[in-house]
């Protein structure tokens, strides 16, 4: 070989490489162009999330002193707690608002002063009474919620006077200010939104009761989907025959986890509800719904763990004289349990978001009570998103936003729940 | 590790037990809470009420489901028995078609009660122009076919923008954001809005007493050519679409338009704005009654239904002052709001 001939080849070679480089150079921009559009996306997603909702977190109180009057409240001094919970606290409520702000006389304007605070402080003044009798007669200072025009504007979502659209008139402006001159206008951590069920009151509104409607249904789901899913996994990758039968049913479980949620829904509805008489809206059904889904998910995972254990742990066990059971149980088993909680953990996680099976079963319902058991009327917490997202109220708007950050935190916690186990049990060969 | 599955079986077999422990008492007991359905325009009405209810009384609080007018008449016509519903909200009046299915179904006894009216406004963005238009320019906008102008026949709907409606309108393309055909504010908004203005065509009206199925289908007909966009039944969302969109108008109901008066503006229609008042008193022509259909079977069965429609039908709801009147219905006239009160009471049985 001459010199002159290494050269150009070296050339040639050099010439290649640049463009190798310059092709590696290029996929690795477009890989990290990919993530980080798909990060951005993640970031305006949770900063308009976050931004629209964090101020649900709290609630604006109105300050009064209200007297509870023995006339009002028990005239014939009974004691009896039917008598109380009958009596007429919205007065005493609009009493002491009339005390405050005596000037006010047209019959208009006085609607609108009594909606200063919301109709849930009669509830929260009656159930004072019912639980300490003794305060009957005197008067007490009460921190009640503010309607939820008054908290909107607050916390600087709506305008007053015309240019809020007339919700919020002059008159009832020169109120607040009064009200918050005086200290008697807070904005406070908004307990009712994590402790009560539904309401048509955005400050009364809140989501335990979805919350407990989902633990129901999740719990049903779970107990169910998990011992179905494993044991299918396991007869199936460890003691099935490989025929044209296992084949077929390999297929459809494959198939099974690709339909679309809607059509479980529709399955529910006809077997569930209209075959066996179930009860509609309970979570009995939404979980046993929402098991058909999970199915899949769980059996693929768990199959997938199972083929990963590598067939010497079986040789080993069978050899010392195991029975097949033995050898399943004992050894695989522990071994692929790991990947079988993980898939099990996502399975639930995609369950706990999914609204449109629901739907045909009546679970996508306002529910005010929370939910006592399985049979029991119940919702889920992303159908009370949903619900709340179609509200007319303006101040549901943050609080579908404060529901979607609580329904986020709850997944973000399960599907770190499946990262942690997968870490700290998962064995590799 | 061979622990571990152990207690996992034991918990899934515990669980297992539980869950036919809990089965037991609660299927015997039957169903001690009113189950309502029906249009997702009474919904906001009927929950605050169910609420409402629930909070002041000894009865649980009803189940509020929206399932839209015409789902929730096939659900509570079903049957008679406590998996089926006891009340049916619609925004519409129930057919006579309905009315024998039910009937096929043992569903006889069925009491109405109206329970006041809604406005369907037609809104833009209050960034935009506040529109004046007729119930006859809306038709030539919306409809899918037009008269043609020659003789008695119609072409295809040429308008793309409002200018070619109406000279006097800006000439913007006509993108209006509307309910599908499932929604009961749709079937209104036909009647009321688009067959208001096809009746303006001589012939037509004509028409409807020679052959009534032809008159429906061209004043009811709305156009698919992306003029009207169907934007599902979420009218939150067309209110934030009309927002980012100036140039686009939508179709809700009026609760929608009072809650954001600060971000939209209802056209006026024929002359008339829709206000309160004017929906109230029934000069704004785009107004139809809302109602609420009992089975009277179900008032023995399930507890409260009779104190229901009192709470329902009682001063301090559906009255002039009303909580509801507050969430944006508007109330009927007093001896209307009477005799409904009077139905309630009885029970008294529908008749078409």
């Amino acid at each position: 070989m001459n010199k002159q001939d290494h050269e150009a080849r070296l050339n040639l070679i050099k010439s290649r490489l640049k463009i190798r480089y310059a092709k590696e150079k290029a996929f690795r921009a477009a890989g990290v162009t990919a993530i980080l559009t798909a990060l951005s996306m993640l970031a305006i997603l949770f900063i308009t999330i976050v931004g629209s909702g964090y101020s649900a977190f709290q609630q604006t109180f109105v300050r009064l002193d209200i007297h509870f009057d023995q006339e009002v409240i028990d005239p014939e001094r009974s004691g009896d707690p039917e008598v109380f919970s009958q009596a007429d606290f919205a007065g005493l409520v609009k009493k002491s608002l009339r005390k405050k702000f005596p000037d006010v006389r047209k019959r208009r304007q006085k609607r609108d002063l009594y909606s200063l605070v919301s109709s849930g402080a009669s509830f929260q003044l009656r159930d004072m009474v019912m639980n300490n009798p003794g305060i009957i007669g005197s008067t007490k200072t009460v921190w009640m919620p503010a309607d939820d025009d008054i908290d909107m504007y607050v916390k600087g979502h709506i305008k007053a006077g015309e240019k809020g659209g007339g919700r919020i008139k002059d008159y009832k402006l020169a109120w607040i200010k009064e009200l918050s001159a005086g200290g008697a206008i807070e904005k406070r951590f908004n307990r009712t939104l994590f402790t009560s069920g539904d309401s048509r009151e955005p400050e009364l509104a809140g989501i335990w009761g979805a919350a407990v409607g989902s633990f129901y249904t999740m719990f049903v789901t779970l107990v169910l989907s998990f011992p179905l899913g494993v044991a299918t996994a396991i007869y199936l990758e460890e003691f099935a025959p490989k025929n044209i039968w296992t084949d077929i049913l390999e297929v459809n479980i494959n198939n099974l986890a690709a339909v679309p949620s809607i059509v479980f829904g529709l399955l529910g509805l006809a077997v569930f509800l209209n075959f066996f008489g179930l009860p509609r809206s309970a979570p009995i059904v939404g979980g046993l719904v929402l098991t058909f889904m999970t199915l899949p998910t769980i059996i693929i995972a768990s199959r997938a763990s199972l083929l990963a254990v590598p067939p010497s742990i079986r040789e080993g066990a069978l050899g010392v004289g195991a029975s097949k059971m033995q050898a399943v149980m004992h050894h695989v088993l522990p071994l692929a349990l790991p990947g079988m909680l993980t898939g099990t953990i996502i399975g639930m996680a995609r369950a706990l978001g999914e609204t449109a099976p629901l739907l045909m079963i009546g679970m996508v319902a306002f529910i005010v009570d929370i939910p006592a058991g399985i049979f029991d009327k119940a919702t889920v917490l992303p159908v009370q998103i949903y619900l709340w997202a179609d509200s007319p109220e303006r101040a549901f708007m943050e609080r579908t936003s404060a529901a979607i950050m609580i329904l986020l935190a709850f997944l973000l916690i399960m599907n770190a729940a499946a990262v942690i186990l997968r870490k700290r049990f998962e064995r590799r060969w | 590790m061979t622990n571990t599955i152990k207690i996992l079986m034991a918990t899934a077999v515990s669980a297992a037990l539980l869950v036919s422990i809990y089965s037991a008492p609660s299927e015997a007991a039957g169903r001690d809470y009113i189950s309502i359905v029906g249009s997702s325009t009474v919904y906001p009405f009927a929950t605050v009420v169910a609420e409402q209810f629930g909070k002041t009384t000894k009865f649980k609080t009803p189940k509020v489901e929206a399932t839209g007018s015409g789902g929730g008449l096939k659900l509570f016509c079903s049957g008679i028995g406590i998996s089926y519903p006891d009340i049916v909200n619609t925004s519409r009046r129930i057919k006579k078609s309905e009315v024998s299915n039910c009937a096929k179904h043992g569903v006889k006894d069925i009491t109405e009660i109206k329970i006041g009216y809604d406005g369907i406004v037609i809104a833009n963005s209050r960034k935009s122009r506040r529109m004046k238009v007729s119930r006859r320019e809306l038709y030539l906008a919306l409809a899918k076919d037009i008269p043609s102008g020659v003789g008695e026949s119609l072409k295809p709907n040429p308008n793309r923008t409002w200018k070619d409606v109406n000279p006097a309108f800006p000439d913007i393309r006509i993108e209006v954001l509307g309910p599908p055909p499932t929604s009961g504010t749709r079937d209104a908004f036909a009647e009321l809005a688009l067959e208001g203005g096809c009746k303006t065509f001589k012939w037509i009206k004509e028409m409807k007493k020679k052959d009534r199925k032809k008159y429906r289908a061209i004043c009811h007909a709305v156009r698919e050519d992306g003029a009207y966009i169907e934007a599902g039944e979420n009218d939150v969302l067309i209110i934030r679409k009309l927002e980012a969109n100036p140039d686009a108008f939508g179709i809700f109901g009026f609760s929608f338009l009072d809650q954001n008066e600060d971000r939209i503006q209802g056209s006026i229609v024929d002359g008339v704005e829709p206000t309160f008042e004017n929906i109230a008193d029934g000069s704004y022509p785009v107004s139809r009654p809302l109602y609420f259909y009992v089975k009277r079977a179900h008032a023995g069965m399930i507890p409260g239904i009779k104190e229901f429609i009192r709470e329902f039908t009682s001063e301090k709801a559906s009255g002039e002052e009303g909580y509801l009147i507050d969430k944006g219905l508007i109330p009927m006239p007093e001896d209307e709001r009477l005799k409904f009160r009077r139905d309630g009471k009885k029970l008294t049985n529908l008749v078409l």
